[in-house]
């Protein structure tokens, strides 16, 4: 589908010829804590989704053997493994946090600046919190 | 050849600026501040610039517009951008200041923490010139809301259409919206679907005259906005509400809509 938009980008000089007009900064110039919660949302999602992956392959070989499953246990247990399932853990709770809060503002609640401030410290606390809360008890 | 292709995260080639003039300061100054300013010139065409201007501070105004207008009336009368009243109700002088979108009427240059001011256009928007963007795609989609009393009852004859006060009050808030599209421009999701996407403004425009009494057209303007992309492209990304300079919540105004056609539907 074609960008209405694109014929914005078409401007005049002073004497009438057609000019390339530029596209004003956006990321490189935008700066706000907001949007990185908003899309570390979005991303935790996305890796979420990847790691599900993980996960039905750690299910398939639960059910297919010992030896499928030692595979897996294998590959959880080397340095990526780890760092991939702690990613996945750390995403998880993100994710359910800020999802907790997009329930709450569906209310109609918590859309005042200092409430949105406020949750967004909650959020990254309870991610670190409820991360560290797992791999405790599941190492220990 | 108009290069039409949008890129995601980057600047399409032909957009991305480049370091530019540096116009010193009189030599004897002591209070100088580094403005860093967007630059583009149809007439001269190319990818825009970043000039530093060193202005002295001592003979200064105190906000950001002031440094301006100081810079094109002594140093540079070729700076371009829009300004009219200069105390933050026309919402002509919106731009981009160190990250954010305000009015540069309203923003002490001290308000600016270290480093130099950089000033730039109100992002992913066409540049006209300079610090003007083109703005008629923003105004476009404002008229497509019809921000303007529709009723079919006539007014009683020889006085107003009255409000309690009670009614009155659910406008405040939402009145105050100057148009300046700080909020618009500031949206993520209006970056990369404003073709579509109503923005911030236009939706608080429309949710001002969705909660006014008299007006007559609630459903058809719930109705109208009914629509994945026009309203439900906010994901409450936050970012109109920080940076709306008169202090109102459009964050808010389209959760209240999303929230009335919710329980529209029962």
């Amino acid at each position: 589908m074609r960008d209405v938009r694109d014929v914005q980008m078409l401007g005049r000089t002073s004497d009438g010829r057609l000019v390339q007009r530029p596209l004003s900064g956006h990321l490189s110039v935008y700066l706000d804590f907001d949007m990185v919660m908003s899309v570390g949302h979005r991303i935790t999602g996305c890796a979420l989704a990847v790691g599900t992956i993980v996960l039905v392959w750690f299910l398939v070989a639960l059910a297919s053997g010992e030896s499928a499953y030692a595979s897996v246990s294998w590959f959880l247990r080397t340095p990526v493994g780890y760092f991939a399932l702690f990613g996945w853990t750390a995403a998880l709770w993100y994710h359910f946090c800020v999802g907790i809060r997009h329930l709450i503002w569906d209310t109609g609640r918590m859309y005042d600046l200092p409430s949105v401030h406020r949750s967004r410290g909650v959020i990254l606390g309870a991610t670190a919190g409820l991360t560290l809360l797992t791999w405790l008890i599941a190492l220990l | 050849m108009v290069e039409t292709k949008r890129f995601f995260f980057d600047l399409p080639k032909g957009s991305r600026p480049k370091p530019g003039n540096t116009w010193k300061a009189p030599a004897g100054t002591t209070n100088v501040r580094d403005f860093q300013i967007y630059r583009w010139d149809p007439d001269q065409g190319g990818n825009p610039r970043i000039d530093t201007y060193q202005v002295d501070l001592d003979k200064c105004g105190p906000m950001v517009l002031d440094a301006l207008i100081k810079i094109k009336n002594e140093v540079d009368p070729t700076l371009t951008f829009r300004r009219s009243c200069r105390e933050g109700i026309c919402g002509s002088c919106a731009v981009n200041i160190n990250g954010t979108n305000t009015l540069s009427c309203i923003k002490p240059i001290d308000d600016v923490k270290q480093g130099p001011v950089r000033v730039n256009p109100l992002p992913h928007m066409p540049v006209v010139k300079d610090l003007v963007p083109d703005l008629s795609l923003a105004y476009a989609q404002l008229r497509s809301v019809e921000p303007w009393l529709k009723a079919d009852t006539p007014a009683p004859p020889d006085s107003e259409r009255l409000q309690s006060l009670e009614e009155r009050a659910r406008l405040d808030g939402l009145w105050e919206c100057i148009l300046c599209f700080c909020c618009t421009t500031s949206c993520p999701s209006y970056w990369w679907n404003g073709d579509r996407y109503l923005g911030p403004a236009t939706l608080l425009a429309a949710y001002r005259w969705i909660s006014d009494s008299r007006d007559e057209a609630t459903g058809e303007r719930l109705d109208a906005l009914k629509d994945p992309f026009k309203l439900y492209r906010c994901h409450t990304i936050f970012n109109c509400t920080e940076a709306c300079p008169k202090g109102l919540n459009p964050a808010k105004a389209i959760g209240e809509i999303k929230l009335q056609l919710l329980e529209r539907e029962g």
